[in-house]
């Protein structure tokens, strides 16, 4: 039976004050942004009525055009309007290989950690920036439709995104302004949304194929609580991915008939591509696709596509989806019979022969009944709405994993696993190290995420340095490094050496992704050329900051500052707020931060005190519930 | 500080119910994990990563019977891993051998049946090994290291069994 809740005198909740949050989908293809309004989770709309924006950003001299309009233009103006950025995330260019076919002009860029950024006439673009600018037109339509700023918003990821990817959602995130509550991967957020709607208990999985990212996840079900078992998946398989084959595919065909075939212009293969994605969408209601059109040279396709060629030349694809499920289901420790439901996302699911091979897999016929397009954010928004705090009493638990195992580079160019696949988040493992010179003060630590044995197999996430270890003898010094992935899914490393208890800087040097000054100088350049508007803009952020930070503490102090403070702690935390309420009217920033990281440290014992407060009332409240049994 | 039987609210002792188990990790992670904390300060943040980073390996310690074993031991300052404890006998030795001869085989032959066949046989001798653990834990903490041993090279075995079939299968 659900206990009562009951306030202590002086405890009850302030009153209810609803936080605008929002679920965002930041797809391949189309994004989507929802909110809770009322208590039912809706996709929100721009001011046309469109549920989904296209994820295609156009630049021009000066301005910056994204979905609808932009989509448009992708076959006048292919170079400089980017279509699916997010296969580019967290990516170098050697990572792109079929980059012949898609009409970028691709620039190695060194000074961004091995990122590939593009070229376009407003400059080079790094793929954050892009996605950037997707993030800005949704919380824009989204501060439109609710009529506020927002509070933050739970951005999803596919659950196969590796650290670089996750990272690089993140600051694209910050570029646009957003205060992430929480990465949240897609196929965990799709199963919130149809199991809540459903009342679903059991084991489901999620088969999301979305445009450019394949993701299989398998969940409990249970009261709530969102527990995955397993996940595994695909970070560059998608429905662009059948598209491609059908343009492959139209392009023999063309050759075959015309001998003096010449190589496509960008214009061009990005008409063709277009063409290649109505033909696939045609089909999954009909039995044939015709696809006609005029190229630059005045060349004339005409070509008729059957379902049946359709499947036989993408067959492959399909099949390259059921290894990962299988996979999944074999980490679970689970066979076909323990699934109860298999749920669909993601648009390419609508492909008949993806539909009818993933019923031939599970021996059961796929849930069908929610939009595959909107799910996620759907689920999204639930989330963010529980994360900002509006809803209570009947909250949900979220347990998700690492999809990729964590490991160092040993000797001879093995791989040492830390963190094992499909750990449940958050996770720590510390590991020892020595030093093998006399007086050696620094040592580098090389992260590669993967299951591969050898290092050359895995993706390598960063290399860490360390330096201020104390001079010992060879093999005298213990460091200590602890390896912590968070509930984002992101890798924080801190080493300390054990005799001395010195805490070892760390550098980190992203593999694929932006370094701290770099995200640091986007964000200075979007604040405006003046310089007043920088400052403005940052103390505005430091304001903001520590107003969050101040609410916090009432919070936690009206709930519990009686019962775990002593009058002068309680009075030494009153100060520090003083202090900094007194530097928020005025506008040093830096003075802003300085205070807010001193009123923080000032209530780390309270932070501790409430913590063991809150094990203890989970503790006494498993005694009552044992009691009723 | 409380060991991680105490912080799930069990027993310390090798017999546990894998229910109780889970149904006290979901209602301890239900308090502490970072998603209640998403506005909390950074202080408390870290608090709470801390705590349910410990909530999440206690669980993942007591719910594989090896590591439950090994941690048992540990909390009597027997370790496991240390390679002055008793080393593995030659009969257990020789099935071993057995069953990575049987993998070679089978990845010679591409004979998944006959993998998924040795899984089931080495999580049977996995089994076996464990419903003995609770007498031999009690009764003679030396032997109970070779069983642990015993049960860690087997979880070795199945995940390579799993992965081989996995390789298999692509």
């Amino acid at each position: 039976m659900a206990l009562l809740q009951i306030s202590e005198p002086g405890m009850s909740p302030a009153p209810h004050q609803h936080k605008l949050a929002v679920g965002i989908d930041l797809g391949t293809t189309n994004s989507l942004v929802a909110t809770v309004k009322s208590g039912m989770s809706t996709v929100l709309h721009d001011e046309q009525g469109h549920a989904l924006l296209p994820s295609v950003v156009r630049y021009l001299e000066d301005q910056v055009i994204v979905g609808h309009e932009a989509q448009a233009a992708q076959s006048a103006d292919p170079i400089n309007t980017i279509v699916s950025v997010k296969r580019f995330m967290g990516r170098a260019l050697h990572d792109i290989t079929d980059r012949a076919h898609i009409p970028y002009q691709f620039v190695e860029n060194a000074a961004s950690a091995g990122m590939l950024e593009l070229s376009t006439r407003a400059g080079l673009k790094s793929p954050v920036e892009i996605s950037a600018d997707i993030l800005k037109t949704l919380k824009l339509r989204a501060e439109k439709a609710l009529g506020g700023e927002l509070t933050g918003a739970v951005i999803t990821v596919p659950a196969y995104f590796d650290d670089a990817q996750r990272q690089a959602t993140k600051d694209a995130a910050r570029l646009a302004g957003i205060h992430v509550l929480r990465l949240l991967n897609e196929p965990t957020a799709a199963a919130v949304a149809y199991g809540l709607d459903n009342a679903a208990e059991g084991v489901y999985v999620i088969y999301d194929l979305g445009g450019g990212t394949f993701d299989i996840s398998i969940l409990k079900l249970s009261q709530g609580v969102f527990e995955v078992l397993a996940t595994n998946g695909d970070s560059a398989l998608g429905g662009d991915d059948f598209d491609h084959r059908i343009y492959c595919w139209l392009i023999d065909q063309v050759r075959s008939k015309n001998a003096d075939f010449q190589p496509l212009n960008e214009q061009d293969t990005r008409l063709l591509l277009t063409k290649a994605r109505q033909a696939k969408e045609w089909l999954t209601d009909n039995h044939e696709a015709n696809i006609v059109c005029k190229l630059s040279t005045g060349a004339l396709v005409d070509e008729t596509l059957s379902v049946a060629e359709f499947v036989r030349f993408t067959e492959h694809l399909v099949n390259k989806t059921l290894s990962p499920t299988r996979k999944a289901m074999r980490d679970a420790g689970l066979t076909i019979d323990d699934i109860k439901g298999v749920v669909l996302v993601g648009g390419a699911t609508r492909m008949p022969h993806i539909r009818h091979a993933v019923q031939a897999h599970f021996q059961q016929e796929p849930l069908t009944n929610l939009d595959p397009d909107k799910v996620v954010a759907l689920g999204a928004a639930i989330q963010a709405n529980v994360l900002a705090g509006n809803r209570s009493g009947d909250d949900i638990l979220l347990l998700d994993v690492t999809p990729l195992s964590l490991g160092l580079e040993t000797m001879g160019g093995l791989v040492e696993k830390v963190i094992p696949r499909n750990s449940t988040l958050p996770i720590a493992r510390a590991q020892d190290f020595t030093t093998y010179k006399d007086g050696q003060t620094a040592m580098a630590i090389h992260v590669v995420q993967g299951e591969r044995e050898l290092v050359s197999d895995c993706r390598s996430l960063a290399r860490f340095e360390l330096r201020g270890i104390p001079p010992m003898v060879a093999g005298a010094a213990r460091i200590r490094v602890t390896f912590q992935v968070d509930a984002d899914g992101l890798l924080s490393v801190s080493a300390r050496e054990q005799a001395s208890g010195v805490e070892a800087a760390i550098t980190v040097k992203p593999s694929y992704g932006l370094h701290e000054d770099q995200i640091t100088q986007m964000l200075k350049d979007s604040y405006g050329a003046a310089e007043s508007d920088k400052q403005a803009r940052m103390l505005r952020e430091a304001v903001v900051d520590a107003q969050r930070l101040i609410e916090a503490i009432h919070v936690a102090l009206a709930q519990a500052g009686d019962q775990l403070l002593s009058a002068d702690e309680r009075s030494l935390i009153t100060q520090h707020i003083d202090t900094l309420t007194q530097l928020c009217a005025g506008t040093d920033h830096h003075a802003i931060h300085q205070a807010s990281d001193a009123l923080n440290h000032a209530t780390e014992p309270f932070a501790a005190r409430r913590m063991d407060a809150s094990v203890q009332q989970a503790l006494a409240g498993k005694n009552l519930d044992s009691l009723e049994l | 500080m409380l060991n991680h039987f105490q912080l799930l609210q069990l027993p310390t002792q090798f017999e546990i119910a894998l229910p109780t188990l889970e149904a006290h990790f979901r209602r301890l992670q239900a308090e502490v994990h970072p998603d209640k904390y998403v506005n909390a300060t950074p202080a408390e943040k870290l608090q709470s990563m801390q705590m349910a980073t410990l909530v999440n390996e206690a669980f993942q310690t007591l719910k594989s019977p090896s590591q439950r074993a090994a941690y048992l031991l540990s909390l009597q300052g027997i370790d496991v891993n240390d390679p002055q404890q008793a080393a593995l006998p030659a009969d257990f030795l020789i099935s071993q051998m057995d069953w990575r001869e049987t993998m070679e085989d089978a990845k010679h032959g591409n004979d998944i049946a006959a993998l998924e066949t040795l899984l089931r046989e080495v999580r049977d001798a996995g089994k076996a090994i464990e419903a003995q653990l609770t007498t031999v834990l009690a009764s003679a903490p030396k032997e109970a290291v070779v069983s642990v041993k015993k049960l860690i090279f087997i979880e070795k075995v199945s995940a390579d069994v799993n992965q081989l079939i996995a390789s298999l299968e692509d």
